[in-house]
Order: structure tokens, then sequence, then C-alpha cells
């Protein structure tokens, strides 16, 4: 088990130095000039300058020639490609260009408020979703089962965008049952959550009563039922148990993800969590941010498959072999 | 006898599958709307339908009447033109999306699956780098920079950067689903009969593998488009889309504002244009994979 998780790790690093390498080749196309961004109306030269020296820009791109020659030869690779790696090797992500803050204490204040968003939402619609499923697959095939298939395709393909706005309209303005906008009470993130799960609700319904349809076409169902074990516990004991496989694979899958918070939900709501960063970064155009934030996603991927990896191998020793 | 049913099996193998489709009373229904969606998009993309709606064409925010079927926006502008054209900027992006995607993965799978070695190995590092990161923040990040871009002294902005943003983040999954199955079409026999007499390693892949996997990609063409009709709403919405002209996404952001003050109908049509595109494409999608994947078993009703 210990020389699979070590291989297992190793396999980890030619994809994370790909994303380093990707963030850098897709953010240096930009023609931003970092002058530009923090100082527009600044035109002595001097002042750009330095703003350019403060952030290790004015460097060479790929190898610095010059100062290797010299200094000693190790200053080959004061370049703006060598920081670039070495800052999200080390974890320093730099700092924001529009607030100059770490962008490290900006995602440790933004983590808070998205986990209290998508826990809640995570929880809920994973006990919902699954109990629903159960519930269609073992009435598969009569009207109810059907007319729930139904409501999944459509709730599925409801715009998430419009079924924010109309929520926040109905439930906060309209009826004033929450708050509007805004963080700080559990008040506050009751709606956005209520939301997040029903637009979440008919895709993963729908990918639960598969997965517990999927097992029922098993022999041992069969053979369970022909020697006379009743239907709820033959659901419960024997089939639910099999599905469970997929089922925390799924779930496991997820939970990285949490971190990243919800973009649509916390900007509609003001919740000033790392989605929402996001969007001010974008607009802003503030580059480090964006590069930790898909830099982050990327670890954070890569977390989660090596988590239901390790679990595989874990519940199924052949794994380990190969 | 049993030649003849053979030869009739292989000929009708596509028909049947058409037959399947149109016998699935939704999806016909379905695939009626979707074409009215390719027709409007078509008619609105050359600026015959619906070219002039950035007119003024009655007061602000006007509700829906015999005059202005879905009202009009806080600039009095009919929100039915500017319905039209959002259709023709998401078909558009879409049908580029889905273009970039399916060719891409289907080139780089097959040459993995088939080549192995190496060229396996560089396009299986590639798919996972890229697959490593989120879709949404892939294609967010990759529109801020395209919008910014410009090839050969043409922008991107707009429909181009959205496009390619959406294909280059979506090709992984297709590209894994057909390096898998040309890894074990390789095993069979008809492609070592082909090696046998001498087929090129490329007519192989080209003549011989992809056919057989082509069912695959439609499905998964048909599957995928939802997606990434929902993607272009939320580029859009958050500014990384086509700012001169009016997309499904940005009416929404519009409406937002509007909604407030009662006007519901610029956002009742914005979302309502993208709901029933988005289940029609699903409901076709559904039906597809039942009438042309043999390992689906047809839905038990």
């Amino acid at each position: 088990m210990l020389v699979y998780t070590i291989r297992r790790l190793i396999m980890c690093v030619p994809t994370l130095l790909g994303v380093m390498l990707i963030t850098f080749v897709l953010f240096r196309l930009l023609p931003t000039d970092i002058a530009d961004e923090m100082a527009p109306r600044v035109r002595e030269q001097s002042t750009r300058e330095d703003i350019r020296w403060a952030f290790g820009l004015d460097k060479p791109m790929l190898l610095n020639f010059d100062a290797a020659r010299d200094g000693r030869w190790t200053d080959v690779f004061d370049s703006q490609f060598a920081d670039h790696f070495w800052g999200l090797i080390t974890f320093d992500l730099g700092r924001s260009w529009r607030t100059h803050q770490r962008v490290s204490r900006m995602l440790a204040d933004g983590i808070g408020p998205s986990l209290s968003l998508t826990i809640p939402i995570f929880v809920g619609l994973s006990i919902a979703s699954i109990a629903l499923g159960i519930f269609a697959a073992a009435r598969r095939g009569t009207r109810i089962d059907r007319a729930m298939l139904l409501g999944c395709v459509v709730a599925m393909n409801v715009p998430m965008l419009a079924l924010i706005v109309i929520a926040q309209y109905l439930f906060a303005y309209e009826m004033q049952w929450f708050p509007t906008y805004g963080y700080g009470s559990p008040r506050f993130v009751i709606l956005p959550v209520l939301v997040g799960i029903a637009a979440g609700l008919g895709g993963n319904v729908r990918f639960y009563r598969t997965v517990i349809l999927d097992e029922m076409h098993h022999d041992y169902v069969r053979t369970g039922r022909a020697k006379g074990v009743s239907e709820s516990r033959l659901l419960f004991g024997h089939v639910l148990r099999n599905a469970m496989v997929p089922i925390v694979t799924r779930l496991v899958m997820a939970i990285p993800f949490l971190m990243l918070g919800s973009l649509l939900l916390e900007r509609f709501f003001g919740i000033p969590g790392v989605g929402y960063m996001l969007v001010e970064a974008m607009s802003g155009r503030d580059l480090p941010v964006i590069i930790a934030m898909t830099y982050l996603g990327a670890i954070l991927f890569v977390a989660g498959n090596l988590a239901s990896d390790l679990c595989y191998a874990w519940v199924d020793p052949r794994i380990r072999l190969q | 006898m049993t030649l003849s049913a053979a030869t009739t099996r292989g000929s009708m193998a596509m028909p049947r599958s058409l037959r399947h489709l149109l016998a699935d009373r939704w999806a016909a229904v379905m695939l009626v709307i979707v074409a009215i969606y390719l027709i409007i998009a078509c008619a609105a993309g050359t600026g015959w339908l619906a070219g002039n709606w950035n007119d003024r064409v009655g007061p602000s925010m006007a509700p829906p009447s015999m005059q202005h079927l879905l009202g009009t926006d806080r600039l009095g502008r009919s929100v039915l033109r500017k319905m039209f054209v959002g259709a023709a900027t998401s078909v558009s992006v879409t049908v580029i999306a889905t273009t970039i995607t399916i060719s891409v993965g289907a080139l780089l799978g097959a040459a993995a699956g088939y080549f192995r070695g190496w060229v396996d190995h560089m396009i299986v590092w590639l798919y996972t780098t890229v697959g490593s990161v989120p879709g949404l923040l892939m294609m967010l990040a990759l529109a801020f920079v395209l919008r910014d871009a410009s090839v050969l002294g043409m922008s991107l902005r707009g429909v181009p950067a959205v496009s390619l943003a959406i294909g280059a983040t979506a090709w992984v999954g297709t590209c894994r689903l057909i390096r898998g199955e040309v890894i074990k079409h390789q095993q069979r026999e008809y492609i070592q009969a082909a090696t046998a007499i001498g087929c090129s390693r490329a007519r192989i892949i080209y003549a011989h593998i992809l056919p057989n996997v082509g069912h695959l990609l439609i499905i998964k063409a048909s599957l995928m488009s939802v997606g990434f009709i929902n993607a272009e709403v939320t580029l859009s919405f958050l500014g990384l889309g086509p700012t001169d002209r009016p997309s499904w996404g940005t009416m929404i952001d519009e409406a937002r504002m509007e909604i407030s003050q009662g006007a519901w109908w610029q956002m009742a049509a914005a979302a309502g244009a993208v709901f029933i595109l988005c289940l029609a494409v699903h409901v076709i999608g559904d039906a597809l994979r039942d009438a042309m994947d043999p390992k689906v078993q047809p839905r038990q009703s």
C-alpha cells in the first residue's frame, strides 16, 4: 500500500508542473503591463520601472544570461519563468495587483465564507438526492418514477443564473424572507444554500437512480429475491451496500472542490468567498489572483483524484499490484 | 440467406438508429425545436432577421403586448429581437466549440490510442494537465486571456474567444473516450487483418477505427453541447463574451436590474430561450444514446 501511495504521488508531479507551465504561458501571452494596471495615471518612466522591478517583471522571460555573465552561474535562473515556478512550488503566490495583499492571505480569508456556503450545499444535496434516487429506483417503471425522471431532466436544464435571479427576487426582495445581499449571520447563507441545492438536484437524483438501478440488474438480486428476501431488505441490505462504491467515489471526489466556493452564488449574494474573489480579479485584471486560483483548482483536483484512487486501492487489493 | 441478412443489417445501421430516434415521440418534437432555433440563429446571424436589434422601438421597459411581443428593455429595444440575436451568438459558439472539441479530441485520442509509446505519453500528459484544472476555472482563465488576444491582426474578442476557451477545455473528455475505444478496437481481428494486408497506419486509424467509434462522437457531441450553451451564458454574463451584440448571458445581466422594477420579461425571454434549447438538445442526446449505443439498454418504460 505504501509503495502504491508513493508511486501514485510521483504521478502527480508532471501534472502539477504542466499546470504551472500552462498558467505561465497563458498569462504571459496577455499584453498587460503591470505599470498600467497599478498606476494608470503615472507618466514618469522611473516610477513605472520601479513598479515592474518590485514585482520582478523587469526580469527576462525565460533565462537571465546577463546576470549569469556578471555574477554566479545560478543567476541564470533569476527570470520570470523561474520565479513563477518557484513561487508556485513554495506556495508563495505573490501579492495582488489590486489590494496589494498577499494572495495566500486573501485565499485564507475567502475559504471560510466559501465553505460556510458549500458544505451545507454538499451535505444537503447529497442526502436529498441519494434519498430521492433510492425512492425513484425502488419504484422503477411506475408513474412516480417516470414523473421524477421527467422532473430531473427539466430541472437539469434550468439555467443556474435564472434560478438565482428569480429566487433572489421572489424570496428576498418580494417576500423579504431572507436578506438579499451580504454576509455576517447564518441568515445570509440560507437562501444561497437552498438555491445551490435546487440547482444540483436534477442531475444528482438522476445519477444516483442510475447507479442503484445498475446494481439491481446483478444476479445476486435475483438470487435474493428467489430465496425470499423482502424487497426493502434487498434494497437497503444488499443493493445499496454494493452501490456505495460509486457513490462514495463521487462524494470523495467532490470534497476538495468545496473550497473553491461557488462563483455565481457568491457573486449574487455578496458572500466574500473565493469565488467572489475570482470574479473581482477577472474584472480588475488581477493576474496573480487568477493564476493562484487556477493552480489551487488543479491541486484540489489532483488531491481529490489521489484520495479516490487510494480509497479504491485500499478497498480492492488487486489495484495495488498493477 | 445469412449473407443477405448481414448486408442488410450493415447498410441499415444508420437509418435504423434514425428510425429509433424518430419513433421516440419526444425526441422528434425536440428535433423540430432545435431546427427552429437553428433557422432563427442563421437568419439573425446573417443580419436578415433582427439586424436592427439596437433600434429604439418603444418606451423604456414596456410590458409584452401585441406591438412588442416580449416587451422592451430599459433602452426601449425589442426584447424579441435581442433574443433572436442571442440565439445566433449561442448557436455559433456551441457549433464552433463542438467542432473544436470533437476534431481535436478525436484526432489526438486516436493518435494516442493507436501509436502508444511516447506519443501516447505526451497526449495523456497533456490531457491530464488540462483536465486537472476544474472546467469552469479553465474556461474563465482562457476566455480572460483570449479576449485580449488577436490572430493575424484580428481581435478574438466575442464569439471566437468564448468558443476557443470552451473548446480548448472540453476536448479532454472526448480525447480520453476515443483513446480508450481505439485501444480496445486494436485488439480486434479486423484491425489485425487490415495490418496484414498492408494498410498504412493513418488509413487504419482514420478509415477503419474512427468510423467504428464515430457514433460515440455523435452522442458525445450532443450531450456536451448542453454544457456549452450554459458555459456561453455564464461567460457572457461575467463579461467575458461578446460585448457588441446581445447574448442570453448579457440579457440576464441587464434583466437583473430591470426585474427589481417589475420588468420580468427580458429575464423570462433569455432564461426561457436557454432552457428550451438545453432541454431539447438534452432529450435528443439521450435519445441518440439509446438509439445508437448498443451498450446502453433501452430505457425501461
